[in-house]
């Protein structure tokens, strides 16, 4: 908490010298004109840097309104923070740079380090990364900056079944080769990972982010056991990106003082995310997981041993012109479908399907009055059954919001 | 979309007079969707889910509560619904299920998945197996725990979920008005007696003035056997035997087969506060009482007419009318629950050879039949009636009445097809 307030202090420093000389700040220009994947979201977005200092900052907020109307009753109107992020990086010598992001959510609820780590470029092709990382797996998890989508909640599978943003302290190699059309890029980390909340919790469902409530979890493994988290990812620049990654590991305290108390319990997931820009300049782009628990048979199937679940989101833009004096100004017509199915299986009892579901379509509306800033008006209808299957409870949202670099 | 982040460098007065331009836009624009956002509210009213008709949910308070009232309602509501247990407020160890809502979805009906087990004896000796984890089967467990087994010898029966709707105007009726409709030798010849469960109270019992008791014992009138004298009595029960949740009230974790007790407990101390349980028995006395549907159709109508005509309603009685209840909202109000509330000889077909109190192993509880059209929408889309869900559809329900409810049953299957039909519908409509 120190640290931050600290930061915050440097930061305020620094804005209150650019009013003196607004030239201070200058955009720093990312240099890589290759293929951009997602491996490159860390970096790719803009920064400010300070005087001559190898330091440069940058963050990004998002705030919205929201009015939802579950089966006919509504909370009303609220005004939702969500959050604002901070960066800053800093090239501390040739080919080693520190980059740090830090969230403050909802308010002051949640204030996290999302990501803080050193990288040692040894070669494009072997970089070493340590600190806290941000575990590739998906795309939405490291590539989730507000300010690059066009919906304003985040998507359901990636935040529930996913648990982004899920990082984690650890280290781990990545690498990017590309060559003319194509680009290839591959992640390999080991890290703290997931606790034995994810199947016991107030949610009473398998819960990846339930692990976040950890506090202690940037201190010490939960059981020993590292996480690993592979992912490989292939891009061309018509044809757009592919990415597979896989994220598994041990969950449960299995042992203690020497005594064992459980046999080990693994939580595996894999995802597949794609990116694809069509002639006619819709720019498609989505993921989907598949999570295993190892649940104990004694236990409850309440909590799922099978998580499923994904996004697609079409984004048609309809208008590119000088709008309202913005001279690069786009109109987007949107629409995201997701799914997540928080427990696929059958009922010991009946053989009956078990529910635990959503669906939700979002029909969108998004303006950028320039790339790194945009407004969005999302209406977003979703379905939700119980665990038994019952009719699905019905939910429609009106938001209204924006999002934006700074 | 892949954005383009990098935005052009621009001169220092370009951007001055810009600025002071896009500021102006920015307010038109902004306005101009503020303005969008309030048309949109408008048709809100068309683009948003409706709520489902009043007499479509078993959800809701009865009419007539105070303020007070109404924040208690929510209250329990919010601790019966929505307090999901887990390791880290009490949970089990050893448990069925992990909340009220969990077994009661919307206040309906369960599902095998949360169809309970008692176990025990099959006379009315009082239960020979609770040094052995009895009355209750806890058949699941925490990561860690093995779950209780049955122990050999002891007769078990299944018990499925009922609805929680309505219940306040059934405990309201006086003893007297129960003890009413009694008739154990049947002196009106009708093959129907019925009979009244005593129960031994547990200690946080408090009679009210119109209880009766009987060699110290109390009539039961909820549970599958009448075994619960009234809610705060079910409910406390819930808890402890249902999720492994204590309370000052039953301070001890539930007795398990195969473990000496006190067995370690992760999380000792009273798990649910009285005052919560106060609020969810409140909750459970002001549920509204189901609201029928169709009520003036013809064939419901005819339906009813014809449930009555064959004495499915000696038992299953339609209405009654509470008298002065310590909740204003309760007092002197007829409703119609199709319950007599009293102990009926099932027949073989239904005895599961376990009981409780002084009930036979074939007695069985009439069970109210209002919101028994409903129970799909809590049953998962499909019908699991009878005391353990054997029944998957209404037809069969009355197809397995037997002993007392002979008589009615062979009626009901002497009906011309139309006529059974009938019937049904009047029950769906309840
Ligand atoms: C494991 C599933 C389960 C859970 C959890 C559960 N119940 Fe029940 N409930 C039942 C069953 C089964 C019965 C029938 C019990 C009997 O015959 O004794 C029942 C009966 C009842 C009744 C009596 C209804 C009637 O018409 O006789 C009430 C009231 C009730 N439950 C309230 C609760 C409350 C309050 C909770 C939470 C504290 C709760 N239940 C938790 C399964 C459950
Ligand atoms: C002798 C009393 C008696 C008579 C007469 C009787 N019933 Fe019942 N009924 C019961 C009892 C007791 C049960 C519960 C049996 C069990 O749980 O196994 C029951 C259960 C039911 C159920 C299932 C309710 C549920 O929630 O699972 C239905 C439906 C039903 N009766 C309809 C009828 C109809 C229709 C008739 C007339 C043909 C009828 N009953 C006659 C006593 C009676």
């Amino acid at each position: 908490m120190k640290k931050i307030i600290l930061l915050l202090a440097c930061i305020i420093q620094f804005t209150t010298y650019a009013q003196v000389d607004s030239s201070l700040f200058k955009r720093v220009a990312v240099q890589d004109t290759s293929i951009q994947l997602n491996v490159d979201a860390t970096y790719n977005r803009p920064f400010l840097s300070v005087g001559k200092s190898p330091v440069a900052v940058g963050g990004y907020i998002e705030a919205n309104t929201n009015y939802a109307v579950t089966d006919g009753v509504s909370e009303g109107l609220s005004f939702q923070m969500r959050r604002m992020t901070l960066f800053l990086s800093s090239a501390i010598g040739k080919r080693v740079r520190f980059l740090s992001e830090i969230e403050f959510e909802d308010g002051t609820k949640e204030i996290n380090i999302e990501f803080a780590a050193v990288d040692f470029e040894f070669h494009p092709m072997f970089n070493l990364r340590g600190g806290i990382i941000m575990n590739p797996i998906g795309s939405f998890n490291q590539n989730h900056d507000g300010p690059k989508w066009e919906f304003i909640d985040r998507p359901i599978a990636s935040t529930t079944i996913i648990p982004s943003t899920w990082s984690n302290v650890g280290f781990g190699l990545w690498g990017k080769y590309s060559k003319n059309k194509w680009a290839f890029a591959y992640e390999a980390y080991l890290s703290n990972g997931f606790d034995d909340r994810i199947i016991d919790n107030n949610l009473n469902r398998t819960n990846l982010p339930a692990t976040k409530l950890n506090p202690d979890r940037f201190e010490e493994s939960f059981n020993g056991v590292p996480l690993t988290t592979l992912k490989t990812a292939l891009g061309h620049r018509v044809l757009g990106e592919i990415g597979i990654s896989w994220m598994g590991g041990v969950y449960n305290k299995f042992e203690e003082d020497g005594l064992v108390l459980d046999s080990r319990r693994r939580v595996d997931l894999l995802a597949i995310d794609f990116k694809t820009t069509l002639p006619i300049k819709t720019a498609i782009r989505g993921e989907w997981v598949w999570a295993f628990v190892d649940v104990p048979s004694t236990y409850s199937q309440q909590y799922g041993e099978k998580q499923r679940g994904g996004f697609i989101d079409i984004v048609q833009p309809v208008l590119r012109r000088t709008m309202l004096g913005f001279e690069k100004a786009v109109l987007n017509a949107c629409v995201r479908l997701e799914y997540a199915d928080y427990n696929v299986g059958t009922f010991n009892e009946t053989g009956g399907d078990i529910g635990d579901h959503m669906y939700a379509v979002v029909p969108a509306i998004s303006f950028r009055p320039f790339p790194q800033t945009v407004l969005r008006a999302n209406y977003r209808y979703s379905w939700t059954s119980d665990l038994l299957n019952n009719p699905p409870s019905k939910t429609a949202a009106f938001q209204f919001g924006f999002s934006t670099y700074f | 979309m892949d954005v383009n982040l990098i935005p052009k460098l621009q001169t220092k007065n370009s951007m001055t007079t810009k600025n002071s331009m896009t500021k102006n836009k920015i307010v038109l624009f902004v306005v101009t969707l503020c303005f969008i956002a309030a048309a949109c509210s408008k048709l809100t009213e068309h683009i948003a889910p409706k709520s489902p008709d009043e007499d479509q949910l078993l959800d809701g308070p009865i009419e007539g509560l105070s303020e007070l009232e109404k924040r208690q309602f929510l209250a329990g509501d919010a601790a019966f619904n929505g307090e999901l247990f887990f390791s880290g407020n009490g949970l089990g160890p050893y448990f069925v299920t992990s909340s009220c809502g969990s077994c009661h979805a919307g206040d309906g009906k369960g599902h095998p998945f949360t169809t309970l087990t008692r176990f025990g004896q099959s006379d009315t000796l009082g239960n020979t197996y609770l040094h052995l984890g009895a009355p209750q089967l806890q058949n699941r467990a925490l990561p860690g725990f093995t779950p209780e087994q049955l122990p050999a010898g002891a007769s078990f029966s299944k018990f499925m979920p009922p609805a929680n709707t309505g219940l306040g105007f059934l405990e309201a009726l006086t003893d007297s008005q129960i003890l009413a409709n009694v008739d154990v030798e049947d002196a009106n010849a009708d093959g129907i007696s019925g009979r009244v469960n005593y129960v031994t109270a547990p200690d946080f019992f408090a009679p009210l003035a119109h209880h009766q008791p009987h060699n110290g014992k109390f009539i039961g009138r909820f549970g599958k056997k009448a075994a619960a004298i009234d809610l705060l009595h079910q409910t406390v029960n819930a808890y402890n035997q249902d999720m492994g949740i204590t309370s000052d009230y039953l301070p001890n974790e539930p007795v398990m087969n195969g473990l000496s007790n006190p067995y370690f407990d992760p999380f000792p101390g009273p798990e649910v506060q009285l005052s919560t349980i106060d609020n969810v028995v409140f909750y459970l006395r002001t549920l509204k009482a189901p609201v029928q549907r169709n009520s003036s159709d013809a064939e419901v109508i005819a339906g009813k007419q014809l449930f009555l005509d064959i004495n499915c309603g000696s038992c299953h009685i339609p209405e009654w009318t509470t008298q002065q209840s310590t909740i204003a909202a309760l007092s002197n109000k007829t409703f119609y629950p199709y319950t007599d509330l009293l102990l009926h000889d099932m027949g073989s077909g239904l005895d599961d050879g376990y009981t409780e109190g002084t009930a036979l192993t074939p007695e069985w509880r009439t069970p109210p039949l209002w919101g028994l059209g409903l129970s799909m929408n809590s049953q998962g889309g499909s019908y699991f009636l009878m005391h353990d869900g054997r029944a998957t559809s209404i037809q069969q329900a009355i197809e397995l009445h037997g002993g007392e409810a002979l008589a009615a049953k062979n009626l009901f299957v002497n009906l011309s097809q139309t006529d059974k039909l009938k019937l049904i519908k009047f029950l769906e409509s309840l």
